[in-house]
């Protein structure tokens, strides 16, 4: 993964040359469709986790998958395995911890996901260093590769993902409601908790699927920064997904064919135009505030 | 704990101007029957019984931590009674659901909440559908029209247009109560439950949130139970308040209950009613319970 500028025609001036020059390999072919699958996916429950201030147990579902994703390979099983099972198991024990709105309880709350956080990042290295040591595979877990996306990786994640979304779709609303105003949710009938578990499980699910192409550690990349840029530009929950959406697809595409023509983890790329994007959407949100308050001064003084 | 409940019919015709509809000729639109709650093992009330009619603006007042909350949450079926019936609509507690109006206890929304108000008062009508809507589905029967209109209407209603499209965690905290005042009101329900709904609001916001209530009671025939725990914003448009503090409560009429007697026992220590030129009442010297962060944190549970 790290060996990229080799084997390519290299960056040339004309960008319909190079994009052809990208989907000639099948590797990148792949790695677009994962991408995109990942992005659309990660946009969708990312915009709803940014809502519901649930960001570091979504870290903390990928980070999870890391030593999941090194045991199965230890064990000699598919990756894919590992890393939706440490997820969706990761997913289940945060949503057994009781969680209050206290915030007593919420710190307490996040002292044991710290914990377990911590634990599971030591065991990923355990079991990396077991295999074999080699130090790229170790590079790829923690910071993303899109080398040997295989034919049914991109299937594996295509399933999961549509899956994922119908839930999503089925509980959207509740979980909508449960996340503004869960006293209300609850008086309406909402099954409040069991939404709040639904969702976790889906969060998993997501949290794994942008590891395998951001790596476990920068998996806010896709699921954190487009949902936190939308959110800073509309309050509007239907555009707001949208943009989400629009966003990852942006970061993803475009972080692959930077990665592609360079020596740098895909990792740094992606992170780097999500990083981009979120900085132009606050900025962008600064400037309409400001515009939207002139007309008043001015009415003021006028006065 | 024990409640005595004043019969009401009687002396209906003393409190000037009101409207208290015989309890016994309609079916009660909220009624407790010797009920009692234990949370945690803790006994928070026992033996209440009361009835409040259709219509009616009725006022659960008491000091903080008496279980008031726990009152309308028995009401709505969120807490379970250790004895005694409560009824809710001629229905058993939590199956109402769609005729209830709630708007439960809270500080105010996350200032960071990027939601649009309008967005936070649609989720009363169909906050708890399963499913997203399908583009154009609704519309060939209207229904999404017609929840869109109603959304437009309660928002109108409760005089919130100008800020309706803005972020609920940017506008003021009297601006958001109306907003779930109109999330309440978007099904119109038959009974509105507010609990604490002037809380943290300044006087003129008070005033105004509470003239708002009244006048929702009156125009759409809803009936309104309300926790306060201050009764003096409300005073002038109560039928019927339920007293709980330490020792007792009692339910009447506010001239029957709002008596300087009256309160003073149920608070065991001396507490004034004045009556201001202009005729209205002024509650003087009601304490805060001494127990009050130990029941909270019970209450809470």
């Amino acid at each position: 993964m790290t060996v990229l500028g080799a084997g390519t025609g290299g960056l040339t001036w004309d960008l319909g040359q190079d994009v052809r020059e990208l989907l000639s390999q099948h590797f990148m072919v792949n790695a677009f469709r994962a991408g995109t699958i990942v992005a659309v996916l990660a946009g969708a429950i990312g915009w709803f986790m940014v809502l519901r201030r649930q960001t570091f147990a979504g870290h903390t579902l990928a980070v999870i998958s890391f030593p999941g994703a090194a045991g199965a390979i230890l064990a000699g099983v598919s990756a894919s395995f590992g890393y939706f099972g440490a997820a969706i198991a990761g997913a289940l024990v945060i949503a057994a911890v009781p969680r209050s709105t206290s915030g007593q309880a919420r710190s307490q709350e996040s002292a044991v996901i710290g914990t377990v956080q911590a634990f599971a990042l030591a065991c990923g290295a355990l079991f990396v260093s077991l295999y074999g040591g080699f130090l790229n595979s170790l590079v790829g877990l923690l910071f993303g590769t899109f080398l040997g996306i295989s034919d049914t990786q991109v299937t594996t994640l295509l399933v999961v993902a549509t899956a994922a979304l119908v839930v999503l779709g089925a509980i959207a609303r509740p979980l909508f409601f449960a996340t503004v105003d869960p006293d209300v949710a609850r008086a309406r009938g909402v099954p409040v908790r069991l939404v709040s578990t639904v969702f976790l499980v889906l969060l998993g699910g997501a949290a794994a699927e942008v590891s395998q192409v951001t790596g476990a550690l920068l998996v806010f990349a896709l699921l954190v920064m487009p949902a936190a840029a939308a959110q800073r530009l509309t309050a509007r929950p239907g555009l707001g997904v949208g943009l989400t959406v629009v966003f990852g697809i942006v970061t993803v595409w475009s972080g692959l064919g930077m990665a592609y023509f360079s020596v740098y983890p895909v990792g740094f790329f992606v992170t780097t135009v999500g990083f981009a994007i979120y900085v132009l959407a606050w900025a962008w949100a600064l400037v309409a505030a400001r515009l939207a308050r002139r007309p008043m001064l001015e009415a003021a003084v006028v006065r | 704990m024990t409640v005595g409940r004043v019969p009401t019919p009687a002396a209906a015709g003393v409190y000037a101007g009101a409207l208290v509809p015989d309890p016994d000729s309609r079916p009660l639109a909220v009624s407790f029957d010797t009920a009692a709650v234990r949370l945690g093992g803790r006994l928070i009330w026992s033996g209440v019984t009361l009835g409040v009619a259709p219509g009616e603006f009725v006022a659960v007042l008491g000091p903080n931590g008496v279980g008031k909350s726990t009152l309308v949450k028995a009401a709505l079926g969120l807490v379970p009674l250790s004895a005694g019936t409560v009824e809710v609509l001629g229905r058993p507690p939590g199956q109402s659901g769609r005729d209830i109006g709630y708007l439960p206890q809270r500080r105010s929304f996350d200032p960071g909440l990027r939601v649009r108000g309008v967005d936070v008062v649609r989720l009363g009508a169909d906050g708890d559908r399963w499913g997203v809507p399908v583009p154009g589905l609704g519309r060939i029967g209207g229904t999404r029209r017609r929840a869109e209109e109603r959304v437009r209407e309660v928002i109108e209603l409760v005089g919130a247009d100008a800020y309706a499209q803005r972020p609920i965690g940017e506008v003021s905290g009297g601006e958001q109560q109306r907003l779930l005042i109109a999330q309440a009101l978007v099904r119109r329900p038959r009974l509105l439950v507010l609990d604490e709904p002037l809380d943290s609001l300044d006087l003129p916001n008070q005033a105004a949130v509470a003239a708002l209530i009244s006048s929702i009671c009156r125009d759409q025939g809803v009936t309104v139970l309300l926790v306060a725990h201050d009764v003096n914003p409300i005073l002038p448009y109560l039928d019927r308040v339920v007293y709980i503090a330490r020792g007792g409560a009692v339910s009447g009429t506010p001239d029957q209950v709002i008596t300087s007697p009256t309160l003073s026992s149920l608070y065991g220590v001396p507490v004034e009613v004045l009556r201001t030129s202009d005729g209205r009442l002024v509650v003087v010297g009601q304490p805060e319970a001494p127990a009050r962060h130990a029941d909270r944190h019970a209450g809470s549970r």
